[in-house]
């Protein structure tokens, strides 16, 4: 059975004259120790579908329809309550900006402690013993002494860290995390990547993977989701995805790297701008810039069906393998 | 930076005080160092007031009425036993000012944590919950602050003198006193403390609070709260020197602290019958007291609020 399986889910959000909506229908199963990838443009609903996943949508954010079944609970109908036990304890999630993530009056140490003392019934020694061993797993040097150091008083690097330890602190079942080494450099991200998937394997936990980074997704995951304004595009193993995009979108996206570049050419950027939430173009919603769209696809909205080993939203694709396969033969 | 501070000690609580950002702006500044020496000697004077003083003002058996208005020490006709002279029911002025420093102190502590408490509870609710609620109690604190503080505490406390009869009110005054000072002032609390909520609760630490699974009560408390710190600080500072001037003026207009039971307000009321007569001193020294003490109150709360204020740090 997966851990998690998301169903038809509809996030709006109720604006002051209208609805706005915000994820369309996504559905994802995600295995139990497995790792996916959620890649697409800003605003294309990556964060939004992390927050729903913890059901922690603030208003005017909603969830509409749908089901996310978390080991086969519809968490959508928990009560706080309810949701609050499962939050940090059997989810946890990391976010984008270490610099803002751990609250800056308290040591690292109440922190560590008052997450796992929120959970468990432990004394305090025994949850700073627990908040040792976790800072260790995460090659945080001299544990004993971090915890009575601020916040302030770390790199961005090593708060990261300390934040993948408190995710990690009760042992949950799933991570999300969110853009996690977006505000960090280049020389770090590569390490706290390396760690992150260290640890997810080592300790079987699902790991969900929002980026707009296709080279972390393809060194980390094992499945991987596009998604464009809300709807989800191409779904399938994070191999051929990125070998073998079938969406035009998936496509552009990966031509559009600088890998993909001649050094001293133009970078292959997509066409135009994702669309906004309020005006979602009819038909397929990638089709004002795509390069194969015809008539029928600015028309009616495609259904996601199964292509090979992935799944995707496009009318075309069977259509674009040929051309694909003619170009490359002539 | 891990190896230097291994083979050091955690320094004391003091000396990370006195080696913080504070500690060093208070060191360079004259102003805060004199005011925070004189508050500091006249709370604790009057803290031990029943310590320092010669005579116990509150019984009856130690005052004569033959001893009324000696002028103090330094004035011709003075009697050496009385250093600041003595009232017109023959009190010594030194202990009577003792007692009634006392008194106003504690009634501007605990009205100011009356104050906090309301205040800052609502405008916690009132910025986490947000919504319908934040609306009702900010308007509840509009109409609060629409009646001015004196005004409504004139209004309660001769209700309550009316109702209970002037011997019980007068027992149990100070209890009045605190209870509408507090209440009458909390929104300026209430607004603070909502405006910073509204801040904190946007930062990315609130939404990982969340995540990790913490209910709203302890995120409120032990999450946000200790971030909005520093202006309530500022505040409380204002606050107590104003709830020391509203006890006073109540008391100088009779509706506070009774002549057996006098505060600095009602000493000051007691003197000013006679302070065309000659006896100045029974008004102006308790009237000096009571001004030195808001002043330096009010000298440190300017200064806290330079340190505590990030838009004013130098570099």
């Amino acid at each position: 059975m997966s851990l998690l399986s998301v169903r038809d889910l509809t996030v709006k959000f109720a604006m002051r004259d209208n609805t706005v909506t915000a994820l369309n229908q996504i559905s994802f199963d995600l295995a139990k120790g497995e790792r996916l990838g959620i890649v697409g443009e800003s605003g294309a609903g990556k964060s939004i579908t992390g927050f729903s996943l913890m059901n922690l949508l603030s208003r005017p954010g909603y969830i509409d329809s749908g089901q996310i079944l978390f080991g086969g609970q519809d968490i959508t109908q928990l009560s706080e309550a309810e949701m609050r036990k499962i939050r940090g304890n059997r989810m946890a999630m990391i976010f984008q900006d270490p610099m803002v993530t751990l609250n800056p009056v308290l040591t690292i140490g109440q922190q560590m402690v008052e997450t796992l003392r929120a959970h468990r019934s432990l004394s305090k020694a025994e949850a700073e013993q627990i908040a040792i061993l976790k800072l260790r797993e995460v090659y945080i040097p001299s544990p004993e002494e971090r915890l009575n150091q601020y916040p302030h008083e770390l790199s961005g690097g090593m708060r990261q860290r300390i934040i993948i330890a408190m995710a990690l602190l009760l042992d949950p079942e799933l991570i999300i995390a969110d853009e996690p080494t977006t505000a960090l450099d280049v020389t770090i991200q590569a390490d706290i990547m390396e760690l992150l998937l260290e640890l997810c394997q080592s300790n079987k936990v699902g790991l969900i993977l929002i980026t707009h980074d296709l080279g972390v997704v393809s060194q980390m995951t094992e499945r991987t989701l596009v998604m464009y304004a809300g709807r989800l595009i191409e779904a399938g193993p994070t191999r051929e995805i990125i070998n073998d995009p079938q969406h035009p979108y998936t496509q552009g996206l990966i031509n559009a790297l600088p890998q993909q570049t001649l050094p001293g050419q133009r970078l292959k950027q997509i066409p135009g701008n994702m669309p906004s939430l309020t005006a979602i173009p009819t038909g397929c919603p990638f089709s004002p810039r795509c390069e194969y769209a015809v008539d029928h696809c600015r028309k009616i909205l495609p259904e996601i069906v199964r292509y090979g080993q992935v799944e995707v939203a496009c009318h075309e694709v069977s259509r674009l393998q040929n051309t694909n396969f003619e170009e490359a033969s002539a | 930076m891990s190896s230097l501070s291994t083979n050091q000690p955690t320094p004391s609580r003091f000396s990370r005080l006195w080696n913080s950002n504070m500690g060093y702006s208070f060191r360079r500044n004259p102003v805060a160092i004199v005011s925070l020496a004189i508050f500091l000697i006249i709370a604790i004077a009057s803290t031990l007031a029943p310590v320092l003083a010669p005579f116990d003002p509150y019984d009856p058996a130690q005052i004569d009425i033959m001893n009324s208005e000696y002028p103090p020490m330094w004035v011709d006709g003075a009697d050496p036993q009385f250093f600041l002279g003595t009232d017109d029911q023959g009190r010594d002025l030194w202990s009577t000012i003792l007692y009634g420093t006392r008194l106003s102190l504690l009634i501007g502590l605990c009205a100011v944590a009356l104050q906090a408490f309301l205040g800052i509870s609502i405008g916690l609710v009132a910025g986490y919950v947000g919504g319908r609620i934040d609306s009702l109690l900010m308007r509840l604190a509009d109409i609060q602050l629409s009646f001015s503080t004196l005004m409504v505490a004139i209004i309660f406390l001769a209700v309550t003198q009316a109702m209970f009869g002037s011997e019980t009110f007068n027992q149990y005054a100070i209890y009045f006193l605190i209870a509408v000072i507090g209440v009458a002032e909390w929104p300026q609390y209430a607004r603070t403390v909502r405006a910073t909520v509204l801040a904190e609760k946007k930062k990315e630490y609130i939404d990982s609070a969340r995540v990790l699974g913490f209910g709203p009560i302890r995120i409120m408390v032990r999450h946000i709260l200790p971030n909005s710190l520093s202006p309530i600080f500022v505040i409380s500072t204002v606050q107590v020197a104003n709830a020391i001037i509203s006890e006073a003026s109540l008391s100088f207009l009779g509706l506070g602290m009774p002549p057996s039971q006098p505060s600095l307000g009602s000493l000051i009321s007691s003197g000013f019958d006679y302070i065309f007569s000659g006896s100045w001193w029974i008004t102006a020294i308790p009237g000096v007291v009571l001004v030195v003490l808001v002043l330096v109150i009010n000298l440190l709360g300017d200064w806290m609020r330079d340190v505590l204020n990030p838009k004013l740090y130098k570099g």
